[in-house]
């Protein structure tokens, strides 16, 4: 298995260094090079996945081995993997998808001048991401951490003669340093401490007591910021929606299914570090993140830029799972998110493909015209929004039961079950918004709509492969058995550690019980909601030519004010929503740039103190000597007798002093 | 081989020798020579390398001779893991920059000889186990440097406040700069020769093994205030030649002014002499004046700043070659900081950064030559799309600036992020907190590297360079050796580390186990 | 009154001072060599005056004679400067002659 697993890591990392090196000299430009070995991968991965499933034990450590990397005499850095079922199911999905989008760009980038270098990052992308999996140590994770990002920068920038997307490559590699910068600290603070970088050994350390409670927080928080970057969490978000300059399938990869997710992944890795406070900071964040990312989705008429402000909406989801103790809620959403996110996105590629635009406004009844396209887009759209019995609902109604079992047994933290309740009805909301705007309707611009076709088999095939996944292939039971949630005191006598909630017992019961009839309610609701907007106003006359103005959509909603009881509260939400759009836009943004500018600013000033003080002090002291010598130069005169006189006064003031 | 070390020292001596009996017109007979006596130097350092014992800390392939015995003085060589990777470092650039120079026409066989001479006085100095040799070494790179930027570097001209810039300017700066602090070290070197016996003979001693012993300090020495203060005139010459803020305003123009192979040279090597003058000399000899809290407090504050405000300056640069030298700035405070915490780690990273930011930033200044060589300016805004025009140019810059932000897989980030946990595991909190601020600088430098990438290589093509041409085979033949050696250190660093790191903890025990009197905290 | 050792170094010490003036003084380059040679005739009655009165060996008349013969040779080289001066110059006036100045 451990041969299995080198050889799925170093698949997609040969594809890469042959593309990069002759990948242009290859027959059709080497894409089968690369899509066979991602699929060699998938099915290695496969196999993995069916020896964890059939040996069927908790956090089963499947196979470890460890290598030394290098040494510093008494400290010996090592390089191991370690595979347990979370790596596991880890492995088959990131293999799974990253296979399928390799074959779906085939079509895709068909005719790109840089079509094999494409090929090259997406295998660069797929060992990194690979690597961040499978390996069993911080420092690994933290370079496999920094490669993905890499690999997400030079995707992003890939058509780089576009300024936006080479300014949005730099800034998703910039954003994520911050957080890296965290990340590191936290690793400092470990391994001064622990003298180790392997997850056991920390975790052993911890479980010792070696950290005492506030380096823990402060690691916790610190290893945590990390995540808020790669996983786009409030308030270092802002680069995800910018990501998707990049080609649609590098969305659908990297930037909705596996790198952004890797932050859930590391927590989930290191989920026994986290202290009491540090998960409490973990679930503010990931609340905060859920609410903003999905009401600023509503108003977006770019399609990329609806699916992303979902991908940082649903990230924000699995860091509440994690962060209220929902262990497996928050891994098991973070695979079926996986699923139907990267479905969403090849399909919304499939469309952009065919009508050339990622403009809703331009789009319009396409259902007709592309049929695989619109049902395996509404099966995953119906996952995101959380119907059952599709793969979503069980991982959010999970999430949801989690947040709210921490509501109950925490007083006063029953704000974050009701928010994020909230945010998955406006999930399925603008869910439903974009396919309505998408594959409804009539036709927004005729020679488009005669101009679109259903793409071809090698972008269909990922499509039918991912929504057969979507449903639900994935239930509550037996991923709960496979992944449940780790405890410290597998790594040692626990010193008074509390453990954080959690069990079987009617507490959590009744949170299983309210949060499944609360959130299906509030799916269907935000489902209900949207078919009401998009879909119906088509029968409604008199909108069909206010569809250009500009108060079309405040009128639209006032209609519905009148005819429904909850629509005061979507003329809110909207209004929220914009507003939130323009402080993400303005101050959250702002900010970002604004420290980038401050910066530039800073450094032009500090430049200009080096060239005018400190520069100048060193001339100043060559001008004195200059100086000083000017003056002197005078006294040589150039005749023989003055000088014989200043030697004659010397003599004499010398006599006189002596005679003292 | 006996005295392989003269042999490596001398050998472009020699060739200098060789080079002045060939006619002035015969410009490629010159460089064929440069070229070979280089080679056999770097053949010279393989087979050091391959004979090296890294197990010991012992002093190696060690030489001595007595030379001038009225004063004590010997010829004495010797390498331990300290010196040889820069050895390696040395032998390896100079048989580099012989090709990145074989374009100079202006009186080639007088720009080969100073080089040789300086390659020479490098060498010297990495081998040299005698204080006075080593002065001799370290004063005798000087003048070829001098001469090097001065003629060879750019022209003078008047800038627009006035100031008159350009090679000899710069190089005049870089002479006085150098000079005046290796006054300081004259100085402590006389100390330590006046108040240190040899064990045998009882008489003064400049052998650095003796004055590493501290049972042979005597005189002055005995008194904690004196020793304080010959630390600070080594530390000084040392720091200017790092450079630390604010001695380090020498660099930029040097950098800038001189010829590509010199830069390489100046940033690969030179810089490297400060760190391992410190390493060699300060440490051991001054070990408790090392440890006491100002001064090792000083020397991280010193490289945060270095390397917060190199970043800085390095971001509001025009000038490639300027963004560049600063960026030097940054990443030698990265070895200061990784020495300061005087840990296994931290010292072991620091002088993994001395040999990773050295073919580092050859790579850079090499890259932007080839630039240079083609537009005849470095104004970053002056370019824009060549990554379409220079697919190969692209993508050997952005391995350079990937390694010098210090991304993993490449060789520097093992030195960075060693370097930084070595001085975050000193325990002391004040310590810890200066790492922590001073890894905000590798956000500065993944800023201002991509920005810059962004300028010069995205975006539209720039219709002024749309026929400029791609980077031609013997620029190749320079840069692809570093490369690979920056991604084989980066993958797999346990070859440079086996090297040094028995010598280099050897050196943090001595410096632990010195007594100070004011140490409060450190552990 | 007998003539003594403080007599001798009377004397000397005018010639010496005569010397100095017209060393210091003139502008005339031959004035100025003149006075150099008084100055060193100073020196050398000093000598055979102490060799006369505290040692009574032969050594201070001998350098006395070394003396006179170097001041000859001097003159001679003098001379020569000044006549190179005079092809120069056209004039012997030592103020004339500053092309050392800094």
């Amino acid at each position: 298995m451990i041969t299995n697993a080198i050889l799925i890591l170093l698949l997609p990392l040969a594809a890469f260094v042959v593309q990069i090196s002759f990948g242009k000299r290859l027959p059709r430009k080497g894409d089968w090079l690369s899509t066979g070995a991602m699929f060699i991968a998938l099915f290695m991965a496969l196999s993995i996945l069916v020896d964890a499933i059939s040996t069927y034990e908790s956090n089963k450590v499947l196979a470890a081995q460890t290598w030394e990397w290098f040494s510093f005499g008494s400290v010996h850095v090592t390089f191991g993997i370690v595979i347990d079922n979370l790596t596991a199911f880890m492995l088959f999905v990131v293999t799974l998808i990253s296979a399928l989008v390799h074959l779906y760009s085939i079509g895709y980038m068909h005719g790109d001048p840089r079509y094999s270098r494409y090929f090259a990052y997406l295998g660069l992308f797929s060992f990194s991401m690979l690597g961040l999996v499978l390996v069993d140590n911080f420092l690994g994770i933290y370079v496999f951490w920094e490669l993905v990002g890499l690999s997400s920068y030079l995707l992003i920038g890939f058509w780089f003669e576009k300024d936006s997307a080479s300014n949005a490559g730099k800034k998703a590699f910039i954003t994520n340093r911050i957080g890296d910068v965290g990340m590191f600290a936290a690793i400092m603070i470990l391994f001064s401490t622990f003298g180790t970088f392997d997850f056991d050994g920390v975790f052993a350390g911890v479980a010792a007591g070696g950290l005492s409670d506030g380096w823990l927080t402060a690691a916790g928080i610190l290893l945590f910021f990390g995540a808020i970057g790669k996983s786009a969490q409030f308030p270092l978000h802002v680069w995800l929606p910018d990501a998707m300059e990049g080609p649609t399938p590098v969305s659908a990869l990297i930037h909705a299914a596996t790198m952004v997710a890797a932050g859930v992944y590391m927590v989930g890795r290191t989920f026994v570090l986290y202290s009491a406070d540090a998960l409490f900071f973990i679930a503010v964040i990931g609340t905060i993140t859920a609410f903003m990312a999905a009401t600023i989705a509503i108003v977006q008429k770019d399609i990329k830029r609806v699916l992303a402000y979902s991908t940082i909406s649903q990230l924000g989801y699995m860091m509440v799972g994690l962060g209220t103790g929902g262990y497996t809620a928050g891994l098991m959403h973070l695979t079926t998110h996986a699923m139907f996110k990267a479905l969403l996105f090849l399909g919304s590629g499939s469309v952009i493909h065919a009508v050339h635009s990622q403009e809703m406004d331009d789009m319009g009844g396409l259902r007709k015209k592309m049929p695989i396209t619109f049902w395996t887009f509404l099966i995953a759209t119906l996952a995101l929004s959380g119907v059952p019995p599709l793969s979503g609902f069980f991982s959010k109604d999970a999430i949801l039961a989690s947040a709210l079992e921490y509501g109950m047994r925490h007083s006063g933290q029953m704000w974050i079950f009701v928010i994020m309740l909230l945010s998955a009805g406006i999930t399925a909301f603008y869910m439903f918004r974009l396919v309505y705007m998408t594959f409804f309707g009539e036709p927004a611009d005729k020679k488009k709509y005669d101009h679109a076709h259903e793409s071809p088999l090698t972008m269909t095939l990922p499509l039918m492969i991912l929504a057969v996944f979507s449903i639900g292939t994935f239930s509550w039971g037996w991923f709960e058995h496979l992944i449940s949630k780790p405890s410290l005191a597998a790594y040692g006598a626990v010193a008074a550690v509390a453990e954080h909630g959690g069990g079987h017992d009617d507490v959590a019961h009744t949170a299983h019980t309210i949060a499944m009839i609360s959130s299906i309610v509030v799916a269907l609701s935000g489902i209900l909601l949207a078919t009401t907007v998009y879909y119906w106003k088509k029968i409604s006359a008199e909108t069909w030519g206010s569809r250009l103005k500009p108060l079309y959509n405040l009128l639209w909603n006032k209609y519905y004010f009148d005819e429904l009881y909850a629509a005061t509260i979507i003329s809110g939400t909207l209004w929220k929503s914009r507003f939130l759009a323009m402080f993400d836009l303005r101050v959250i943004d702002g900010v970002v740039n604004g420290v980038g500018r401050l910066t530039a600013g800073l450094s032009n000033v500090s430049g200009k103190v080096d060239l005018r003080v400190v520069d100048g002090l060193v001339n100043l002291v060559g001008r004195i000597v200059a100086y000083a010598g000017a003056r002197l130069r005078t006294l040589q005169t150039g005749n023989v007798q003055s000088y014989l006189l200043m030697a004659l006064f010397a003599v004499i003031i010398l006599f006189v002093i002596q005679q003292f | 081989m006996d005295n392989v070390l003269s042999w490596i020292t001398f050998l472009p001596v020699v060739g200098i020798l060789a080079i002045l009996f060939v006619p002035k017109d015969n410009k490629n007979t010159v460089r064929i020579i440069a070229a070979v006596f280089t080679g056999l130097q770097l053949v010279l350092a393989v087979w050091i390398y391959r004979n090296f014992d890294s197990s010991t800390s012992a002093i190696q392939f060690s030489e001595q001779y007595k030379w001038i015995p009225s004063f004590n003085i010997d010829y004495f060589m010797g390498i331990d893991g300290l010196s040889v990777p820069m050895v390696l470092l040395t032998a390896f650039l100079s048989f580099i920059c012989i090709f990145a120079s074989w374009g100079i026409e202006k009186s080639v066989k007088g720009y080969f000889a100073m080089f040789l001479l300086l390659d020479a006085g490098m060498m010297g100095v990495f081998c040299s186990l005698d204080f006075f040799l080593f002065y001799i070494f370290w004063e005798v790179m000087l003048l070829p440097m001098y001469f090097l930027i001065g003629i060879w570097g750019s022209p003078s001209r008047t800038e627009e406040d006035g100031m008159v810039r350009g090679g000899p300017y710069a190089a005049i700066k870089f002479f006085l700069y150098t000079l005046f602090g290796s006054i300081f070290m004259l100085i402590a070197m006389l100390v330590f020769y006046f108040n240190v016996s040899d064990p045998v003979t009882g008489g003064h001693t400049f052998n650095m093994l003796h004055l590493m012993d501290q049972a042979n300090h005597g005189g002055v020495l005995k008194d904690f205030d004196v020793r304080l203060l010959i630390y600070a005139a080594l530390f000084l010459g040392f720091a200017i030649k790092v450079p630390v803020f604010p001695f380090h305003t020498w660099l930029p123009d040097a950098h800038v002014e001189a010829p590509t192979a010199v830069s390489v040279i100046l940033a690969g090597v030179l810089l490297k002499m400060g760190t391992y003058g410190m390493l060699r000399i300060s440490f051991p000899m001054l070990p408790d004046a090392m440890k006491w809290k100002y001064f090792a407090y000083g020397l991280a504050i010193l490289g945060m700043i270095n390397i917060l405000y190199g970043a800085l300056c390095a971001m509001a640069q025009k000038d490639l070659k300027k963004l560049v030298a600063y960026s030097s700035i940054s990443h030698m405070g990265i070895v200061l900081l990784g020495m300061s915490g005087l840990t296994s780690l931290g010292m072991n990273g620091a002088v993994m950064q001395m040999f990773n930011h050295g073919t580092g930033t050859a790579m850079l200044f090499l890259l932007v030559g080839v630039i240079y060589d083609r537009a005849h300016h470095r104004q970053i805004d002056g370019f824009g799309g060549l990554a379409v025009r220079m697919p190969i140019f692209a993508a050997m810059m952005s391995l350079a600036f990937f390694a010098g932000l210090g991304l993993p897989g490449l060789s520097s980030f093992i030195s960075e992020a060693f370097s930084f946990l070595g001085a975050f595991g000193s325990e002391t909190f004040d310590l810890r907190l200066i790492t922590v601020v001073s890894t905000i600088g590798i956000i500065i430098t993944a800023g201002y590297f991509l920005w810059t990438f962004q300028r010069m290589f995205l975006g539209e093509l720039n219709p002024k360079y749309a026929e400029l041409p791609e980077i031609n085979g013997r620029e190749l033949f320079t840069l692809v050796p570093i490369g690979i050696l920056v991604i084989v250190l980066g993958v797999y660093p346990a070859p440079l580390l086996d090297l040094i790191k028995t010598s280099l903890n050897e050196l943090v025990e001595v410096v632990k186990a010195a007594e100070a009197p004011t140490m409060l905290g450190l552990h | 009154m007998e003539v003594g050792l403080n007599h001798y170094l009377a004397l000397a010490a005018i010639l010496f001072s005569l010397g100095l003036f017209a060393v210091v003084t003139k502008k005339n380059a031959v004035t100025v060599l003149m006075g150099v040679e008084l100055i060193l005739n100073a020196a050398n009655i000093n000598f055979v005056a102490f060799a006369r009165f505290i040692d009574t060996d032969l050594d201070g008349q001998i350098i006395a004679v070394f003396v006179i013969v170097t001041a000859a040779a001097a003159a001679a080289v003098a001379l020569a400067i000044v006549l190179n001066l005079y092809e120069r110059l056209k004039s012997i006036n030592l103020d004339e002659a500053d092309s050392l100045a800094g």
